[in-house]
């Protein structure tokens, strides 16, 4: 049996690793409002994006020199895909959960004949990816010196991407992220965005305002679809940010609260042990006194 | 005077909400002024100075650096790649931009070399409008 200095250490050195989870958590909390705020802040962009891009792309879709980026190059045969994680552990199953579904869909394609390659943003998934397809990633962008996420780090990524869609090395990108709902459910989500999944806008096709373009539409367009991409990754990575730091902070939260169990238990083992000696020792003076 | 509402948006955040008289916005294919009933129209903008009369008449110049505007019914939203105002600006790292601009000319070529010499001249233009308004 741990005599009780031993004890005394380890109950000492519990406390020590629940003051750093505490810690953490409250640090991430702090974050997780940041990063919730940024998330929300770029909402609007993306979504009159969105509408701007699907009016103007119905219009655009029919016509014969449509981009690629709209309609595909014609066929599926080579994906992509685009799997951002965070850059840190510690964080519960938020990684795993983002790096299992691209997998599943990864093996998924593959049965069907088709061949896959991974982008990765983010260590984590990339260090998961990395044992499986090794051989099949053709890109990793980490993002662990950037302090604040801005536009250029989505900007960068989706020029990596698109130069090696014109390049012809793959014909459809899905990009992996987890989709914040809140603090306690992050939901990884796979969303096609090349060729551009553009909503039908056939019941309000004719109510759309006839605009006027200037440039020409298909300029427009040209300009807007690789900057589209950018949005979107921008968004995922925001999104995936604020899931990261909410998935920490349940994760924190969970590791504080098993510590103060243990604490606790080893709390009582102690002062069992304790009292048990005083007792023997009690015990010992007694009957020594007794026999005198 | 009739206002409409305009929403001036960036990837990172709302840079402006409200109702307005004018908004001067430069267009590509040059400036063009929106006042309210304007004709909906999808324009990509250059980098350059976006100038807003707010309904009470005060006049605010917020600097884009390229994007697109759409005029509709519902108003006028221009999506913006930067937007930062004018107060805002940090005239030394914009200086500093330019002079990174220049400096990369070399590595370019072809119709890259072109669009860059564009871009480049966009930016000096809206320095130099800073320099002769900054007295104001």
């Amino acid at each position: 049996m741990a005599s009780l200095k031993d004890m005394r250490v380890r109950i000492a050195s519990t406390k020590a690793t629940q003051k750093i989870t505490k810690a953490m958590q409250m640090v991430a909390a702090s974050k997780l409002r940041r990063a919730q705020n940024a998330a929300e802040a770029a909402r609007p962009y993306a979504e009159k994006m969105d509408t701007v891009i699907s009016n103007i792309a119905s219009a655009a879709a029919g016509s014969p020199n449509a981009s690629p980026l709209l309609v595909g190059t014609g066929k599926d045969q080579v994906h992509l895909l685009l799997v951002c994680t965070g850059e840190r552990g510690l964080s519960g199953a938020f990684n795993s959960a983002i790096v299992r579904l691209a997998r599943e869909r990864a093996f998924a394609l593959m049965n069907q004949g088709k061949e896959v390659k991974f982008f990765c943003v983010g260590r984590k998934g990339y260090e998961q990816l990395r044992r499986i397809f090794d051989k099949q990633i053709v890109e990793t962008v980490e993002l662990r010196s950037v302090r604040q996420l801005g536009f250029v780090n989505a900007e960068d990524i989706a020029k990596k991407v698109l130069a090696r869609f014109d390049a012809g090395e793959f014909d459809v990108c899905t990009l992996f992220y987890s989709r914040f709902r809140s603090v306690i459910a992050q939901i990884p989500t796979a969303q096609q965005v090349i060729p551009l999944a553009v909503e039908a806008a056939a019941g309000n096709g004719n109510a759309a305002p006839s605009y006027e373009y200037e440039p020409e539409e298909d300029e427009i367009l040209n300009q807007l679809l690789p900057r589209n991409l950018a949005v979107q990754i921008f968004r995922a990575l925001l999104e995936n940010n604020a899931s990261f730091y909410g998935a920490q902070m349940t994760a924190m939260d969970n590791a504080t609260r098993n510590a103060g169990e243990m604490i606790r238990k080893q709390t009582l083992i102690y002062n069992r042990t304790r009292q048990a000696m005083i007792t023997k020792e009690l015990i010992e003076i007694i009957s020594g006194a007794e026999a005198v | 005077m009739a206002t409409f509402h305009f929403d001036l948006v960036s990837p990172e955040k709302l840079a402006f909400s409200g109702e307005v008289d004018q908004v001067d916005i430069p267009g590509v294919e040059g400036d063009f002024g929106v006042l309210a009933g304007h004709a909906p129209v999808v324009a990509t903008i250059r980098p350059g100075i976006l100038t807003v009369t707010a309904a009470g008449g005060t006049r605010q110049k917020i600097i884009v650096l390229g994007g697109l505007a759409e005029v509709s019914e519902k108003g006028l939203t221009v999506l913006a790649d930067v937007a930062t105002s004018i107060e805002e600006l940090d005239r030394a790292q914009f200086t500093d931009m330019i002079a990174g601009m220049e400096a990369q000319l070399t590595e370019k070529e072809g119709s890259e070399l072109d669009k860059a010499i564009e871009r480049l001249d966009h930016f000096k233009s809206i320095q130099s409008q800073l320099n002769t308004t900054a007295m104001h």
